[in-house]
């Protein structure tokens, strides 16, 4: 665990109030650990982006939080109920979005709403209006008597949240909200999950989407083969890991080895980029190798930077 | 119903909580509202078939057995098969496709309902529905000349304690297959022998010792048993014992079946 890293945790122990406690959190599979010893607390009222590649852990590490997998080890704690032992109390005061659509395909939109109202224990008196208020905030108002499965895979999607924050929860877990999403559709879902931060909301939400987290997360996790391996806000991130600027060289394969070589020599970090190489830390790039490389093309460096120079794995 | 205070969610939460079964059974009452005319076909149509096939074809074979116009022995029995067949189909395939294809019961388990209360929450649809629906043949036997009795007002009941044990029977092995196919071989190999030596058709002592021997630990022969004594007049001392086995029946699959989809359920 980095310093930074404790810092943090410290602060978000001590502040207005913790949403999310890990400690020390193992789950194994047979021969895998698929999460291995993860510490990760979530301060009240921020979207924590929990960033990692297939298979890194994040479903498995969001299914010990809400009760649907034992933990080998460690604790959880969410909203102060200890998990699984109160799972039912901390269950009742979350929203969750799983990964795959789990929605109830003979139901309409509404009666999808409905039976979860009732499930997540919302009082008779206010049943109708949370039902009413979910499907505003999903903009499916229009179709809310439309059966689940005549509804478009963005409508499905917007349901899929709506249907968790109908008991107006605490805390909402995301499970990559946004994947196999068109871009416009993606754009809606994001102000969605911007709306409730405003409101003051705690979000957990995975991605592989670099831009997403970019875009909503207060601060993000790295998760990799089990284990966080970064935490910090995204500009923090990048600072602290690649810098603020890289440049990006084309060019032959011959010629990609040569700019490497280049850099090294000069003490800066590369990585491949699809057909070309990027130089990080550019601002830091001495007179004497910038004349060596010559051209390229100068860019924000980005959370894919720290992700690939984190884990040497790539993402989407 | 629980009300919102200002500290909802203090202290332990209760072992059962009475609104994770309403909530699981508002899902069932929409979706009966959507289904109700085709099961009630499907649960009427049913008997009647057997009334007339077994009736007229057997009935002019047998005009009596064991005292009683063969019409309404078959009428009092069948009782029992609808029941089996609402119950223990039910608990299988719908299980199953909700647990694997539709992921519903995942969804749920992320809202306050623990997978003991879900499951009784399902069983005790299923029973009220074979509870109700178990009553078609016999309201069908009336059209045969079947009597009403008084008696026949615990059908119901009967009905819905033996669906609870094969719903639950049911709930229990779609945790248990590999995949839906499977289900032909509990068909083949439990629920027919179960539902022919039963008592629906002949009685039981008209088998041999052996065969007579495993009917009395098969729970349709139970209900049965008690159906055709709702009808008929009871015998109280054998009646208690009969609604004790199918308790007992219930009750042990319960523990199994909450055993098995909370391994399913619960990685
Ligand atoms: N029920 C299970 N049984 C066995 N192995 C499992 C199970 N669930 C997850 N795993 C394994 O645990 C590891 C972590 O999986 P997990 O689904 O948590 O990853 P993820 O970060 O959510 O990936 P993705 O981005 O693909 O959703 C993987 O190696 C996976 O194969
Ligand atoms: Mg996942």
């Amino acid at each position: 665990m980095t310093a930074r890293l404790q810092e943090q945790q410290a602060a978000g122990e001590e502040g207005a109030g913790t949403a999310l406690a890990l400690r020390g959190v193992v789950k194994r599979f047979g021969d895998i650990t698929a999460v291995d010893h993860v510490d990760l607390i979530v301060p009240q009222g921020i979207c924590l982006g929990l960033l990692g590649p297939n298979g890194a852990g994040k479903s498995t590490t969001m299914r010990m939080i809400t009760g649907q997998a034992h933990l080998d080890a460690g604790s959880i704690e969410v909203l102060g109920h200890p998990v699984p032992a109160h799972s039912k109390h901390a269950r009742a005061e979350m929203g969750v979005v799983p990964q795959l659509d789990n929605l109830d395909v003979e139901l309409t939109a509404r009666q999808n709403l409905e039976v979860f109202a009732h499930l997540y224990r919302v009082p008779r008196a206010r049943r109708r209006d949370a039902v009413d208020r979910a499907l505003r905030m999903a903009h499916l108002v229009d179709r809310a008597d439309t059966k689940t499965d005549e509804l478009s895979g963005g409508m499905r999607r917007r349901l899929l949240v709506a249907r968790s924050l109908v008991h107006s929860p605490r805390f909402v877990l995301l499970d990559e909200p946004t994947v196999g999403l068109d871009p416009q559709v993606r754009q809606e879902l994001w102000s969605l999950v911007d709306a409730l931060r405003h409101e003051g909301v705690s979000v957990l939400m995975s991605t592989h989407y670099i831009e997403e987290a970019e875009r909503l997360a207060d601060e993000v996790a790295v998760m990799s083969r089990g284990r966080i391996i970064a935490r910090g806000t995204p500009a923090g991130l990048r600072d602290a890991h690649v810098g603020r600027e890289a440049v990006e060289y084309y060019g032959s394969p011959d010629r990609l080895g040569e700019v490497e070589t280049i850099a090294v020599e000069g003490g800066l970090p590369t990585r491949r980029t699809g057909p070309s190489v990027s130089v990080l830390r550019a601002e830091h790039m001495p007179e004497s190798t910038a004349a060596l490389l010559g051209a390229g093309a100068r860019r924000a460096s980005n959370l894919e930077d720290v992700f690939v120079s984190l884990t040497g794995e790539t993402v989407e | 119903m629980t009300t919102q205070t200002t500290e909802p969610f203090a202290g332990s939460p209760r072992w059962f909580e009475l609104a994770a079964f309403t909530g699981v059974w508002k899902r069932e009452t929409t979706l009966f509202r959507r289904y109700w005319v085709s099961t009630t076909f499907a649960a009427v149509v049913e008997p009647v078939i057997y009334l007339l096939a077994f009736g007229f074809g057997l009935g002019s074979l047998i005009a009596v057995m064991n005292g009683i116009p063969y019409i309404e022995f078959l009428g009092t029995g069948v009782v029992a098969t609808s029941v089996l067949f609402t119950s223990a189909f039910s608990g299988m395939f719908q299980t199953f496709v909700r647990r694997k294809f539709q992921a519903t019961y995942d969804a749920m388990l992320a809202a306050p309902v623990d997978v003991h209360e879900l499951v009784t929450a399902e069983a005790g649809w299923i029973a009220t529905k074979a509870g109700v629906y178990g009553c078609a043949p016999l309201v069908v036997a009336m059209f045969f000349g079947l009597d009403p009795a008084p008696g026949m007002l615990v059908v119901p009941l009967v009905g819905f304690l033996t669906g609870l044990g094969f719903g639950l029977f049911g709930i229990w092995c779609s945790a248990v297959v590999p995949s839906i196919d499977s289900f032909n071989y509990i068909i083949s190999a439990v629920i027919t022998p179960l539902f022919l030596v039963a008592g629906t058709f002949f009685p039981v002592d008209q088998l041999p010792g052996w065969a007579g021997a495993a009917a009395v630990i098969n729970p349709l022969y139970h209900c049965v048993q008690l159906v055709r004594h709702a009808a008929f007049g009871f015998e109280p001392l054998l009646d208690v014992l009969h609604v004790g086995v199918l308790i007992l029946f219930a009750v042990g699959m319960w523990l199994i079946a909450v055993r098995y989809m909370r391994k399913r359920l619960i990685d």
